[in-house]
């Protein structure tokens, strides 16, 4: 402890946070009792606990999905409806996008715009790709009379993929936004707080889709 | 006609003398009190300095103004239910069905959402950041926002009284009724749209407190230093984190069924509505601890304080505390015992809701010991918690009676059940609530209420209550169902006329409650607290001034203890000094204010107001508004205004120099 503190006490920057602690707070650590946390932590915390929300309100989708899935009201299953191949390409877009993300972070760490631009460009590019993908998907099985008034397991199916899908569209509104901040401000502090809370976001998105390839599509064609 | 949806002149209620005479009376009072303010010149003012502020406190009292607002609003339903029951006796009564329906639905709408919810964020909003020793909460704006939302909420379920009908399916929107099918008309899409955005803003509430509590504390206070009051507002807003998706996740789901012809909860298509019950109710059961929790955390605050003692068992407390917030989501099928979940399952929730009642008893043993030989003070704060600790036992026991599934084979739906939940929510939150605003006025406003007002408004409360009450345990045991618009059971009438008395003896207390504010308003000179701790408190808010500067604290207390300004206290009576030399003012960072809340509600009430009516042209209108003031809000440079060192030192000085006065009062 007493290496941090002593950084601390000379106001210096132990934990590469981006800013010296303000006055009146002597002294921070973010772990609790040490003061109030800098800026940061507090940001990022918060969107951690926005994300853990978020996984609640899918767990819902997720359960409602689970409970209605044999309900078909005489209609077709999953087996009759997924299509393997083209959610194994969502599924790249998806992942690759989030690869491509974790570049834009390192970009933003060494405060290269062009870097950062062109590696949110691709994942923009990639998110785009995945919604397009399951927009057809979607296109097709309402044209096929397999909407979501279909059954109760069609219900449940469009509105957990759909609620991700409307996730990532959001996604792709704010990295719209946020390319467009950056372009315009630089890397100031609070551009920094957000890339951060949209990073975050965009690998929660990765891991609820992991869910719902898994769980909904892989063993989707499994079950009867 | 297209244009405008669903909406017609049909909506408006012209042919029902009732709620067009009252719709038309808030009308013209809100537009006479816009006129009022705006004549005298205070727009400006409120909307720089209360609008568009960002500062806890000031949001803190706004929430519990609205709370007070819809209290009146809910309780008038109230009146109307208790009178139609006490004349509904073989004989119409004076509400149709159709009008009655909506009555209750919207008392218990607006009693949960916008009066207990309300009224506990606000407590907490004003108080937890004080207690913490800390200048704000970690998102300032983003609180203004939430409470923006709330009164969006609670706005749109006003609307309905007036343009078109709320709800008709009780507070909570049960499929298959609440379905299209059989609910038709805009009812149920007010209720879900106008829960929708304000349950948007209590999860950011809920985000907002977690962080400043794990966060954002005064250097030293530790989480075993950290007073009830914080440890309560933390598993509440828990708790609000971990349930107000599901909340959100089922009325979406209820929404697609109505707007989209989905199948989550339909009788056709294998749409399954024991579905709803099940998610509903993994919301509804941690949402009533949400709500009582930081009513338990104000009695600890009361009870310690007026009787002069530290609070017995805090740590048990604090275990107490964390185990409600964790097995209050184990207990959510007690909601719906005779679903037919088979003898197991129900014996699991029926165990899981009996073992809920040990930490809740262990805290009224705590309050009580606290309490034992301690130099008891009977001033109203302390009077509600009394009456609560009295009322909340019975209506807990009674609840571990419902908690038995055989007996709730019986008591289901009936008004034992509503005389239970009646018994906890009103002994235990609102009581809670109005102790906390009595034991908290002093700090927000800088005067006391009067006393002799607060102790008539108490005793006029808890016996109305117990008179309103009392005799829905009776008629429920005598099968009473609940919701009845009119019966036919003599055995019941005498006890519902009396429970009609209750109301009126209650309406008595809120009559006193009216005056003693306005009483208290018109007298605060010589009810000024000079020294900004009027009650002998022991934690941090009492350590600066009343009503705190903006900034709360010229320097962050630096917390060595678990009542942090009862040692301070201490030490300067002890030395003869204030506790600490006075510090070296600096300028102090402090948020900018900011309308991004309020322009946000203005366009979720867009918004809401044309999905209920289906005019998807204002829809767009809504979204792209809020859109563009959130990108307008990211878009600012500057969010922080400093205060000169000259202006913090100014009143810090004042507040020393009051307490140095008062140190030497008590030591001549």
């Amino acid at each position: 402890m007493s290496a941090p503190s002593t950084a601390l006490r000379t106001g210096k920057d132990p934990y590469h946070l981006g800013h010296a602690p303000s006055s009146g707070t002597p002294e921070f650590t973010g772990h609790g009792a040490g003061g109030p946390a800098p800026k940061p932590i507090v940001v990022g915390y918060g969107f951690w606990l926005f994300i853990l929300s978020d996984v609640v309100l899918f767990a819902s989708f997720f359960a409602a999905y689970a409970v209605l899935v044999y309900a078909r009201a005489g209609g077709p299953g999953p087996r009759d409806l997924f299509d393997l191949r083209t959610t194994e390409i969502e599924t790249a877009c998806l992942l690759l996008s989030s690869f491509t993300c974790g570049l834009a972070s390192m970009a933003v760490g060494r405060r290269s715009l062009l870097w950062t631009e062109i590696a949110l460009a691709v994942t923009g590019l990639l998110g785009a790709t995945f919604i397009g993908i399951e927009i057809h998907e979607f296109a097709r099985l309402v044209a096929a009379d397999d909407g979501p008034s279909r059954s109760a397991f069609l219900t449940a199916f469009f509105t957990l993929v759909g609620c991700h899908g409307l996730h990532v569209t959001c996604g792709l509104l704010w990295l719209a936004t946020m390319m467009a901040q950056l372009r315009a401000k630089g890397f100031t502090p609070s551009v920094r707080h957000r890339y951060l809370c949209y990073s975050l976001f965009w690998h929660a998105l990765d891991i609820v889709w992991i869910g719902i390839f898994s769980g909904v599509y892989i063993i989707g064609v499994l079950m009867q | 006609m297209t244009l405008l949806g669903k909406l017609s002149w049909q909506a408006l209620p012209l042919n029902e003398p009732l709620p067009l005479f009252s719709g038309v009376a808030v009308f013209l009072i809100v537009i006479a009190l816009i006129a009022w303010l705006g004549i005298k010149g205070y727009l400006p003012y409120l909307w720089r300095e209360w609008i568009t502020s960002v500062d806890h406190k000031r949001i803190g009292v706004m929430y519990c103004l609205l709370a007070w607002v819809m209290l009146l609003r809910g309780f008038i339903d109230a009146i109307m239910m208790r009178a139609q029951q006490a004349v509904a006796f073989r004989a119409p009564g004076f509400l149709p069905p159709s009008h009655f329906d909506q009555v209750f639905s919207a008392h218990g709408t607006i009693m949960i959402f916008f009066v207990a919810m309300p009224f506990v964020i606000g407590l907490m909003n004003l108080i937890v950041p004080l207690q913490l020793g800390v200048r704000d909460v970690a998102f300032p704006t983003l609180n203004s926002v939430s409470f923006w939302l709330t009164c969006a909420g609670a706005l749109l379920v006003n609307i309905s009284l007036v343009v078109g009908e709320f709800s008709r399916t009780g507070w909570l929107p049960f499929p298959p009724l609440a379905e299209l099918k059989f609910s038709p008309g805009v009812g149920v899409d007010y209720y879900c749209w106008a829960i929708q955005i304000s349950g948007i803003g209590t999860l950011m509430t809920g985000i907002n407190f977690v962080t400043t509590i794990l966060k954002l504390r005064a250097p030293g206070m530790h989480y075993t230093r950290m007073p009830m009051f914080c440890w309560t507002a933390l598993a509440s807003n828990l708790l609000i984190i971990a349930a107000f998706p599901v909340l959100t996740a089922t009325l979406a789901m209820l929404l697609l069924d109505r707007y989209l012809g989905f199948h989550f909860f339909t009788n056709s298509g294998g749409g399954n509505s024991m579905l709803f019950m099940n998610l509903i109710w993994a919301w509804g059961h941690p949402e009533v601890y949400l709500l009582v929790l930081p009513a338990f955390g104000i009695y600890s605050e009361v009870v310690s304080t007026f009787s002069s003692k530290p609070l017995f068992g805090y740590r048990s407390m604090v275990y107490a505390t964390m185990a409600i917030c964790l097995i209050s989501f184990m207990v959510w099928l007690h909601h719906f015992f005779t679903m037919g979940a088979g003898a197991d399952v129900n014996a699991f929730f029926g165990i899981m809701s009996m073992i809920i009642a040990v930490p809740t008893g262990v805290k009224i043993f705590n309050w009580l010991f606290t309490m034992y030989g301690g130099t008891v003070r009977f001033a109203s704060p302390l009077l509600w918690s009394l009456g609560f600790i009295v009322s909340f036992a019975i209506g807990g026991m009674t609840g571990v009676m419902l908690a038995i599934p055989p007996a709730d084979f019986q008591l289901h739906n009936s008004l034992f059940l509503v005389a239970h939940f009646h018994n906890v929510i009103i002994a235990g939150v609102l009581f809670g609530a109005f102790a906390g605003y009595t034991y908290w006025f002093p700090k927000a406003f800088g005067f006391k209420l009067d006393e002799r007002l607060g102790k008539w408004a108490f005793w006029l409360w808890v016996i109305g209550f117990w008179v309103a009450w009392g005799p829905g345990y009776v008629v429920g045991l005598e099968g009473m169902t609940r919701r009845l618009q009119h019966y036919d059971v003599a055995a019941w009438h005498p006890w519902l006329i009396v429970a009609a008395g209750g109301v009126a003896i209650i309406a008595a207390g809120v009559a006193v409650q009216i005056a003693q504010l306005v009483v208290s308003i018109r007298t605060r000179e010589r009810r000024r607290d000079i020294t900004g701790d009027p009650w002998d408190g022991r934690n941090l808010e009492w350590a600066t001034a009343s009503p705190p500067p903006s900034f709360n604290f010229a320097v962050l207390p630096n917390v060595t203890d678990q009542e942090p300004y009862w040692d301070m206290k201490t030490r300067a009576r002890e030395s003869g000094h204030l506790a600490t030399p006075e510090p070296h003012y600096e300028p102090i960072p402090m948020p900018r204010n900011s309308p991004t809340g309020f322009v946000t509600a203005f366009f979720a009430v867009l918004t809401g107001f044309a999905l209920i009516w289906h005019i998807w042209w204002i829809v767009l209108i809504g979204l792209t508004g809020a859109y563009a003031n959130f990108v307008l809000f990211a878009w600012r440079d500057h969010d922080e205004v400093l205060i000169p060192a000259g202006e913090v030192a100014r009143l810090d000085r004042a507040n020393r120099a009051a307490r140095t006065a008062a140190l030497e009062r008590a030591t001549a």
